[in-house]
């Protein structure tokens, strides 16, 4: 600790010079930490599926339906403990981009599948008594300024009602909360039975089940079982752990994560260069003083210490800013106003943030530092 | 050989034994010191003359342990110093060797005190302890009012008082000097010189200077010529 | 007093001797070039997936083309049109005939899965089915590799994208649709149009496959003239018999890529200004360097009796030569990793995937060479006011 005072009187000798290099350090932090919060909401909700669901489908694709009645043969599959449906209304509330997902379920059997989906008893009982009740997330309930009690009319793309109208009107009788980080708060939830009644066509067809299984390390079986139960029907199933399938959903988006990676990696090593210039500028222009160091006997390596130190103290101030400056506006609200289903820094990724600060320091200030260390003071000093 | 051990065992602090300093300049070499004896008793205030480039300043980073003789032995306070590693040469350095230079060398972005200071850094003294003895060694030099000054809004002479302050504030075996007044004005030159004798009589510091200035050697207690790595007690013409 | 010659005299001198001392500075000037060639080239780069979106979309069009679907749906996937609307939409006035046949094709759209290349995981591709009509109504269309499907068989034709992005459908491979197995017989192009991420089949073999019965999604017709389409839109929409609205090519496609658009370009920017922020700081450090490193030599000119405005100006016209240099670099090296680059990815409004090529456009590229030199601007604006304030006396002594 005694050094500390050098190496801090040093950060302060070109003040604007560490000033613009912490910016410009706190800058690449701060897009990396924005920048995994993005890949995270794109990559929804993988990282907090539950590993005792599955999804079953349709074999050809998602966007066909499957018979209601698959329900209760699902249920009698030995290791399956319940099967849930779930139907795409695609609907639209006031304007096409105010996109969520809306969605008609069995409002007892889905609470009970999803735990992480968190509602007052007093809402949830509500919401099974009330016919026209719907449920939506904090999120999307924030974004629209929607409280309970709210009549909120969505129009059908899909599924038109038995009289010809689009317009579906709904009640809005609780606001959920996720359990965890990443639940994705933009759902809109309503009673099948609403629905199955109301709509002009497909009566006793849903989009998917969600089935939650006994023992997750046998999901693979159980997948397999499912399907075989339906093969060779006019509607086969393609069942999969529930992360799989959203894995796969977030693929089809593109490889996100590896774009995002790229920009950072391109960030980084711009940043790399800034940074290790200024430390190898700090060095250039202190030979003398560098040498004066080891001539009243501070050892190579004492010096190459404190070349590093330096590095270490303008990356670790400027990467602990950037990373918290990330996480203070990531917390303040997505930029696409509630079109990410989730916005937030994953704890693993603010970890490989951290790491990082600690090996850019280090390859910043390395080779400047074992220059410095590597000082013949006589040579040095004759300058 | 003998002799010369004895001798030093008796009062030699530092013994330097045909050493010389191989530089390499392109292809050729060039030997600066061409094995030159040195004794140095303890106590003597010796001023090193000579022309430029005649070796002083060499012979001075060896003695003061900056660098290693190509060829021969030195000794400090019964210590063989050509032969250490660069780890424990510095080590060395700062137990034994003050340092004064021609340009003072101090940090810009010290005050005075702590760069009075920093060679204690190296020990295990306390910070209290650092901070009282880096006061004393500064009202040594006479410069306690300008403490928590920053070198530049110090003069020269007062620059250079730091220097030495920071030079004596390990209290070195050795006190080594190269051009201390080189960059000075008479007046501030006298003053400096002065500290120099004061330290060499009162507190018996062993002291190596280097100059230019026949004025500066008058004050030492021996002085030497060196020229083309040969040692004299007159100048060469 | 100083004439206009005079100034330019002095800039030059200065710019010429600040130059020469450029080799002394080639660390920090090379991170200033590399530096402002990363965030021009993730700027070009990203920007050019919304750019090769909207190009896709754009080439999808035709002038004269129009697409009918059911009032109230954004696409094919959610709209539905019976045979006798069919009919009505392909008898409407303005629809371009030929031999008396209306060219007016009825399509069905569906999804299948298919394991895209890459991430070996399913996604939705279009399976699209067709009438004899449509190979008149799209144009572009032309068969590259292999032969169209026969009429009447469970044939399939495959778009480039589509064969390119996801995994079975070179020609002779068999994709199975509705538990039968339908050979790839050809592979086809369409002007890098969005067919192109598509499958194509013959819609009377889809239907009964699908259980369809006689209904299609969309209709795509061809018009007489480009002029014909208000007409067109008016005798539909007021046709009490159908329930269906009418757009043409250009708007359908580009409500389609709308938001995907609109997404990447927002996200893209963003990007690109953080990224351009800490560019700035590098310029400014690089420049603030340059400018102490020579702070004698500047004085000594404006001792000299050299006025500070040429000294400003030198100074940012170093900057902005290094950023220029930077953002040439940046785009040239986005235009050679990214321009033509294919890929793939899920159109929300379709819900299928939609192939295309990034498009390092030129206006991209001036773009990106633009935001460099504002980088450089500011970047060199501050150090040059410093080197002009600085007293000569102070800067004289300074070493």
């Amino acid at each position: 600790m005694k050094y500390a005072l050098l190496v801090w009187s040093n950060l302060k000798r070109k003040k604007t010079r560490t000033v613009l290099t912490v910016l410009s350090i706190l800058v690449a932090f701060l897009l990396f930490g924005l920048l995994g919060a993005i890949r995270q909401s794109f990559s929804q909700g993988v990282d907090v599926a539950g590993v005792d669901r599955l999804i079953v489908r349709h074999k050809v694709t998602l966007a066909q339906l499957l018979p209601s009645a698959y329900e209760a043969r699902i249920e009698q599959i030995t290791g399956v403990e319940e099967a849930v449906a779930q139907t795409w209304f695609g609907g639209i509330y006031q304007k096409p981009s105010n996109f969520f997902a809306q969605l008609p379920v069995e409002p007892a059997e889905f609470l009970d599948m999803y735990p992480e989906i968190l509602l007052s008893d007093e809402e949830r009982d509500t919401w099974l008594r009330t016919r026209t009740g719907a449920i939506a997330g904090r999120s999307i309930a924030e974004r629209f300024g929607w409280s309970i009690g709210d009549r909120i009319p969505i129009n059908a793309t899909i599924w038109t009602r038995k009289d010809g109208s689009q317009t579906w009107d709904f009640e809005l009788v609780g606001i959920y909360d996720g359990a965890k980080k990443g639940t994705d708060e933009t759902q809109f939830l309503f009673h099948y039975d609403y629905f199955d009644e109301g709509r002009r066509f497909g009566q006793g067809m849903i989009g998917w089940y969600v089935v939650r299984i006994a023992d997750p390390e046998r999901a693979a079986e159980v997948s397999a079982m499912i399907d075989s139960e339906f093969a060779n029907s006019p509607t086969e199933t393609k069942s999969e752990p529930e992360g799989a399938f959203l894995q796969a959903f977030a693929n089809q988006i593109g490889d996100v994560g590896f774009i995002m990676t790229s920009i950072v990696a391109a960030v980084f090593f711009t940043i790399l260069l800034v940074a290790g210039n200024t430390m190898a500028y700090a060095v250039r222009e202190r030979t003398n003083e560098l040498a004066v160091l080891k001539a009243i006997g501070f050892t190579d390596r004492g010096v190459l210490g404190l070349v590093l130190a330096e590095s270490f103290v303008l990356v670790i101030i400027g990467g602990g800013a950037g990373l918290a400056l990330a996480w203070l506006l990531v917390s303040l609200g997505d930029p696409t106003n509630g079109m990410l289903p989730s916005y937030f820094i994953p704890t693993r990724d603010m970890v490989i943030g951290v790491v990082l600060i600690f090996v850019m320091a280090f390859v910043a200030g390395i080779l400047p530092a074992v220059q410095a260390g590597r000082l013949r003071v006589a040579d040095a000093l004759r300058r | 050989m003998n002799e010369t051990v004895e001798d030093g065992a008796v009062s030699g602090l530092v013994a330097v034994r045909g050493v010389d300093k191989v530089f390499k300049r392109g292809s050729e070499e060039i030997h600066v010191l061409g094995g030159l004896d040195l004794d140095i008793p303890e106590g003597e205030f010796l001023a090193l003359m000579g022309p430029s480039g005649s070796g002083k300043s060499t012979l001075l980073n060896l003695i003061g342990g900056l660098d290693r003789p190509s060829q021969g032995t030195i000794e400090v306070a019964d210590e063989r110093i050509d032969n250490l590693s660069n780890r424990k040469l510095a080590a060395w350095r700062a137990r034994h060797i003050g340092l004064v230079f021609q340009f003072y060398n101090l940090m810009p972005v010290l005050s005075a005190r702590r760069n009075v200071e920093l060679p204690l850094l190296l020990t295990h003294l306390s910070r209290s302890e650092r901070r009282k003895r880096a006061e004393i060694a500064l009202d040594i030099v006479g410069l306690s009012h300008r403490m928590s000054h920053f070198p530049r809004t110090l003069s020269g002479g007062e620059q250079q008082r730091v220097g030495i302050a920071r030079a004596i504030v390990t209290d070195p075996t050795l006190l080594l000097c190269d051009e201390p007044t080189g960059d000075l004005d008479r007046t501030s030159s006298g003053e400096i010189l002065d500290l120099l004798q004061a330290l060499n009589r009162e507190q018996g510091k062993t002291i190596v200077m280097v100059t230019h200035d026949m004025h500066a050697a008058e004050r030492a207690s021996r002085t030497l010529f060196l020229d083309k790595g040969r040692l004299s007690l007159e100048p060469s013409v | 007093m100083a004439g206009p010659f005079n100034w330019l005299a002095q800039i030059l001198s200065i710019a010429v001797f600040n130059l020469r001392t450029l080799p002394q500075r080639v660390g920090s000037s090379l991170t200033a070039i590399f530096g402002i060639a990363g965030v021009v080239a993730v700027m070009v780069g990203v920007l050019s997936i919304a750019q090769g979106i909207m190009r896709t979309m754009e080439r999808s069009a035709s002038p004269e083309n129009v697409v009918v679907l059911r009032s109230g749906a954004n696409s094919e996937m959610m709209s539905i049109l019976m045979g006798d609307d069919v009919r009505f939409v392909s008898e409407a006035p303005g629809v371009a005939r030929e031999d008396g046949d209306a060219l007016a094709s009825p399509e069905l759209y569906v999804i299948i899965d298919r394991v895209k290349k890459g991430s070996g995981t399913d996604a939705n591709v279009p399976l699209r089915g067709i009438t004899p009509p449509a190979l008149e109504v799209h144009k572009d269309f032309r068969i590259l590799e292999g032969r169209m499907f026969e009429w009447g068989l469970n044939e399939v034709v495959v778009g480039v994208g589509a064969r390119g992005e996801f995994e079975g459908l070179e020609v002779g491979d068999v994709i199975e649709v509705a538990r039968e197995n339908w050979p790839v017989v050809g592979v086809f192009d369409a002007n890098g149009g969005i067919a192109e991420a598509e499958i194509w089949v013959d819609a009377a073999v889809l239907q009964p496959a699908y259980q369809r019965g006689n209904s299609f999604q969309s209709v795509y017709a061809r018009l007489e003239s480009p002029d014909a389409f208000q007409a067109f839109k008016d005798a539909l929409t007021s046709d009490p018999r159908l329930n269906v609205k009418a757009m043409r090519e250009a708007d359908y496609y580009a409500e389609q890529s709308g938001t995907l658009y609109t997404l990447i370009t927002t996200l893209g920017t963003l990007i690109a200004v953080i990224m351009g922020l800490g560019a700035v700081f590098g310029a400014l450090n690089t420049m603030y360097t340059a400018v102490a490193s020579r702070a004698r030599e500047i004085a000594t000119l404006r001792a000299l009796g050299f006025h500070s405005g040429p000294v400003v100006v030198s100074v940012l016209l170093e900057s902005v030569l290094l950023a220029l240099l930077g953002g040439v670099i940046g785009a040239l090296l986005a235009w050679w990793a990214f321009d033509g680059f294919s890929a793939a990815t899920l159109n929300w409004s379709s819900f299928s995937q939609l192939t295309f090529a990034f498009d390092v456009s030129f206006a991209l590229l001036v773009n990106g060479i633009v935001f460099a030199l504002i980088i450089g601007l500011v970047g060199g604006l501050f150090p040059a006011l410093r080197a002009a304030r600085m007293p000569i006396a102070n800067a004289l002594r300074e070493q």
